[in-house]
């Protein structure tokens, strides 16, 4: 309001008492106000147009037939667009898991907590190394197992034994458990 | 001057051209245009009564509508008709619990892959595949509909001027012509070639689709309202619409609280604007 | 440049002084829209465009940018992927309307920012290379408008690619060589539809560039207004800000309450049906129309139905094609030399009242038939009227302008903006109520001398 009074022609005849200040003071400020609200709330669909579609969250279950894997092998899946491993364990395995006392783990958690009660064989990991995200070997024959039988992610050598916890190297957590049920004697509903 | 001497010359050149080589031809032999013969029955699509919930700037969908729509669209149109750019997922915005998708979806066919062979073939839908094309390319589909493709409907009343009414006006407008107009417009050359239906509300009246709803009750609603034609033909217009545009309620519910933000803020910066010139404000004697 | 009594940037923070030495930004703000742009007092509703394009234009390249993110350039899947767009992605149906009925807005806003400059003729000396810029603006934008609607790869998106390629092929000798390299093909495909996304993505940047260079070309003389009188003293003035600034505040206002009404209400009213059918190369539509901001000049195009031949022989000069061609792109082009066609001393029209007459009479019903035939079907009497509109409207810039600007005679002009303000002739500055002759005290506009017999602007 100052620059009025600056030009010649100015009446001056502006009300100048305290009240009449405050007033118009308010309604700028009102109204520089709402233009930033308005931009605001402009600009937040335009943050939110970059999270998932909703295509993209439908695709977040997968369903898995594990009646085929035989003792010893394990299959791999998609789960949102990452691999999933899933294994049936041999009784050797499961022996040698629980084997492991606890406290040597960085990432401490018994196979029974990694897997479906009545289904302890049926270890289901996600295929993603908890270090920086590359895919495990050993999941298919003759792949690298590393040094505790499970996986080994070549990447930057970290070794996970054979219920998918980590044993040596970088990675700072066990291979992700994703929820997942059994939908039927032989299905799991993961996600 | 030169410039505007040459512009001048320019100028002359160009009128000169276009009105003795196109303009003064065209007005001597000024002929209004003959519309085709077919004009004479042609109708602009009407609503039906009581028009559709949706319409209007606070329009709601009808979702007891929407869900007989679809079970048309599912007995009648989807024998010919695809909806490819629809998920069975997006049924659970017609009010369908998860599990009734669920089950929906695992009703359709859709195209996949023998998990065993590898080899191509039909497995029952999941939520997050869109509705399957009944035919497996455009050579089949159009070979089953006498050389006529039918077209897909996802987007079919966005793809047609009224595109709602349009729809419904279709589906409910088959008929036999006036007689009388028919005798007119056969002398000027009219003709309704074997294997297409007469229908005043298609681009041409001469349609290759024969009439999908026939009778009433052709559809067994499982709400039990009465299935007309007139309800049918609406209901799946209604259907069509949101499959079209699923944001269309939204859309007008977001836009409400943006006009009315608009509103006050352009009336706080019209008093703003207003207050900072008010001391400029000329003497008016 | 500028107003000797423009106020000078004066940082108040050690941070500000410490910016304004190392990178005078904030300066160039303040001088550029700020209070160091002293502007004349008297601007009417009609220069709210300038803003209100330069606001839609960052609209048009943010809605864009968020498009292009979920958008792909390939036949296969263009149509798909819009249509992923309007389902799928979060506000994802908000962003495409957004941009499309802006596309339509900007071309609003834009006509009548011509048409501004028309009436007012805003193009005279000495602000001819602001009007030059803002021709090529104009251009380029037709160029980005064209190549963004053949995006969505619908049925008006490919015929529409396919006739305006088309129309390269009237040129002689190169016209079938260029079409078939401007499209990398036989037909629009895969091809085309990549390198228009690339240069749809590409020019809006180009435009900005050019914005710039038009605003620094109207801060040079400043801005006109609607006496078309030039600012002789400090009272002729007020600052941009915040007087201008709340001005197009509030016309910002009114812009974003129709542009959002369009949006969440009428979204599909200025598009056209068959956009929503996928392209089929194999099926023209019953119709092919541009979008409705080319409606006029498609028109021109159209208006040559007849190639020019020699009288009374079959010898072809000029193919009718060739002809409209070049009409329409003569329509826009011959905007580049408007400034040397009407050179009456007087810009406003407010004070030309045979140029008045022509433009409200004749200009402006010409446009409107123009418009209207450019989206009729070309059968009569659209044929007929249309060419009647594309004669009238060579004629008008080529032919009535500069007769009119030679034998008009103006209405006697204020003296300064002041007096035009406030109706006054006892204002400060002036001595005797109407201060000098204005006529004695001007030089005449360049390239003319003053006693040529036509009246000079007070300047």
């Amino acid at each position: 309001m100052a620059d009025a009074s600056d030009t010649a022609t100015a009446t001056g005849g502006a009300d100048t008492h305290e009240e009449g200040a405050r007033r118009r003071d308010f309604i700028h400020i009102a109204a520089v106000s709402f233009a930033g609200i308005g931009a605001t709330a402009a600009v937040l669909p335009m943050i939110g147009q970059m999270a998932p579609s909703a295509d993209v969250l439908a695709e977040s279950t997968t369903d898995v037939d594990v009646s085929a894997i035989e003792p010893g092998q394990s299959i791999k899946a998609v789960f949102r667009k990452q691999p999933l491993f899933v294994k049936r364990l041999t009784p050797e395995e499961i022996a040698e898991a629980n084997q492991v006392d606890l406290s040597d783990l960085r990432d401490p958690q018994t196979l029974a907590e990694r897997t479906a009660e009545g289904n302890e064989d049926i270890l289901v990991t996600m295929g993603v190394c908890t270090h920086l995200g590359c895919v495990p070997l050993g999941a298919a024959e003759g792949e690298n197992k590393g040094e505790f039988d499970g996986y080994f992610c070549p990447c930057h050598g970290s070794h996970y034994d054979t219920a998918g916890r980590i044993r040596k190297g970088p990675a700072p957590t066990n291979l992700e458990v994703p929820e997942f049920a059994f939908t039927s004697e032989t299905v799991i509903r993961v996600g | 001057m030169s410039i505007r001497l040459g512009a001048i010359i320019a100028g002359l050149g160009i009128v000169g051209v276009l009105f003795f080589w196109s303009l003064l031809p065209g007005a001597i032999n000024y002929a209004p245009p003959e519309k085709p013969a077919y004009y004479a029955f042609k109708e602009k699509p009407v609503a039906p009564e009581g028009g559709f919930s949706f319409e209007g700037p606070f329009g709601k969908w009808d979702y007891a509508q929407l869900q007989r729509g679809y079970q048309v669209y599912k007995e009648v149109c989807a024998a010919c008709h695809s909806l490819k750019f629809v998920a069975f997922r997006n049924l659970s915005e017609l009010g369908y619990s998860e599990a009734e998708v669920q089950a929906e979806a695992a009703n359709w066919m859709v195209p996949g892959i023998d998990p065993v062979t590898g080899e191509a073939t039909r497995v029952p839908g999941r939520p997050t595949d869109q509705f399957p094309s009944p035919y497996e390319n455009d050579v089949q589909a159009a070979a089953a509909n006498n050389n006529a493709l039918p077209p897909d409907l996802s987007l079919m009343t966005k793809a047609r001027k009224d595109g709602t009414n349009y729809v419904y006006s279709l589906i409910s407008g088959y008929g036999e012509p006036d007689p009388e107009k028919l005798a007119a417009a056969t002398e000027k050359g009219f003709e309704i070639p074997t294997g297409l239906y007469f229908n005043p509300y298609f681009a041409n009246v001469n349609i290759a689709m024969a009439p999908p709803i026939s009778i009433d009750g052709q559809v067994d609603y499982a709400d039990g309202t009465e299935a007309t034609i007139d309800q049918m033909s609406a209901d799946v217009a209604a259907f069509l619409t949101w499959t079209a545009e699923p944001s269309l309620v939204k859309r007008k519910e977001t836009g409400w609280p943006v006009l009315g933000f608009l509103l006050i803020a352009t009336m706080l910066a019209f008093l703003s604007y207003k207050q900072i010139w008010a001391g400029l404000k000329p003497k008016k004697n | 440049m500028s107003f000797a009594w423009a106020k000078t940037y004066e940082p108040q923070t050690g941070f500000t002084k410490w910016i304004d030495e190392k990178l005078p930004l904030p300066r160039l703000v303040y001088n550029a829209i700020g209070a160091g742009y002293p502007v004349p007092r008297n601007l009417n509703y009609m220069w709210n465009f300038g803003v209100l394009a330069g606001f839609c234009l960052v609209l048009q390249i943010v809605t864009g940018v968020i498009l292009a993110m979920h958008y792909a350039a390939n036949t296969e899947v263009a149509f798909a992927t819009t249509e992923h767009i309007m389902r799928n992605v979060n506000s994802g149906w908000l962003m495409r309307y957004a941009h499309a009925n802006g596309a339509s807005f900007f071309f609003i806003v834009i006509y009548l920012h011509i048409f501004r400059g028309l009436y007012y003729s805003s193009y005279k000396a000495p602000r001819e290379m602001i009007w030059l810029l803002g021709v090529v603006i104009f251009l380029l934008m037709m160029a980005t408008a064209f190549m963004g609607y053949v995006l969505p790869w619908g049925q008006m998106s490919f015929w529409g690619a396919k006739v305006i390629t088309g129309l390269f092929g009237a040129i002689p000798l190169v016209g079938e060589s260029l079409q078939i390299w401007l499209v990398g093909g036989f037909a629009p495909d895969n091809a085309a539809l990549n390198r228009f996304f690339s240069l749809h993505f590409l020019l809006p940047f180009v435009i900005a560039g050019v914005v710039i260079l038009h605003i620094w070309a109207l801060h040079i003389p400043g801005s006109s207004n609607p006496t078309g009188i030039e600012v002789k003293q400090e009272s002729d003035t007020v600052p941009f800000h915040p007087y201008y600034t709340a001005k197009d505040g509030f016309g910002l206002g009114v812009f974003l309450i129709a542009f959002t009404f369009m949006v969440f209400f009428l979204p599909n009213m200025l598009g056209h049906p068959d956009n929503y059918i996928e392209a089929n190369p194999l099926s023209t539509p019953a119709l092919i129309v541009p979008e409705w901001y080319f409606l006029p000049f498609y028109a021109i195009l159209r208006a040559f139905t007849d190639d020019l031949t020699i009288p009374f022989t079959s010898i072809v000069l000029v193919q009718a094609k060739l002809l409209g061609v070049i009409a329409m792109f003569g329509s826009i082009l011959v905007w580049f030399i408007l400034p040397w066609l009407d050179k009456s001393p007087v810009r406003s029209g407010h004070y030309r009242p045979m140029f008045k007459k022509f433009f409200w009479f004749g200009f402006i019903p010409c446009m409107i038939v123009l418009f209207i035939c450019g989206g009729a079907p070309a059968e009569q009497p659209y044929v007929l009227l249309s060419q009647i509109a594309t004669a009238y409207y060579f004629l008008h810039f080529l032919v009535i302008l500069p007769i009119v600007s030679q034998i008009e005679v103006p209405k006697p002009l204020p003296y300064s903006i002041t007096e035009a303000v406030l109706g006054d002739k006892d204002v400060p500055g002036g001595t005797d109520g109407g201060g000098d002759d204005p006529r004695a005290a001007v030089k005449g506009l360049p390239g003319k001398s003053p006693d040529d017999g036509s009246l000079q602007p007070a300047e």
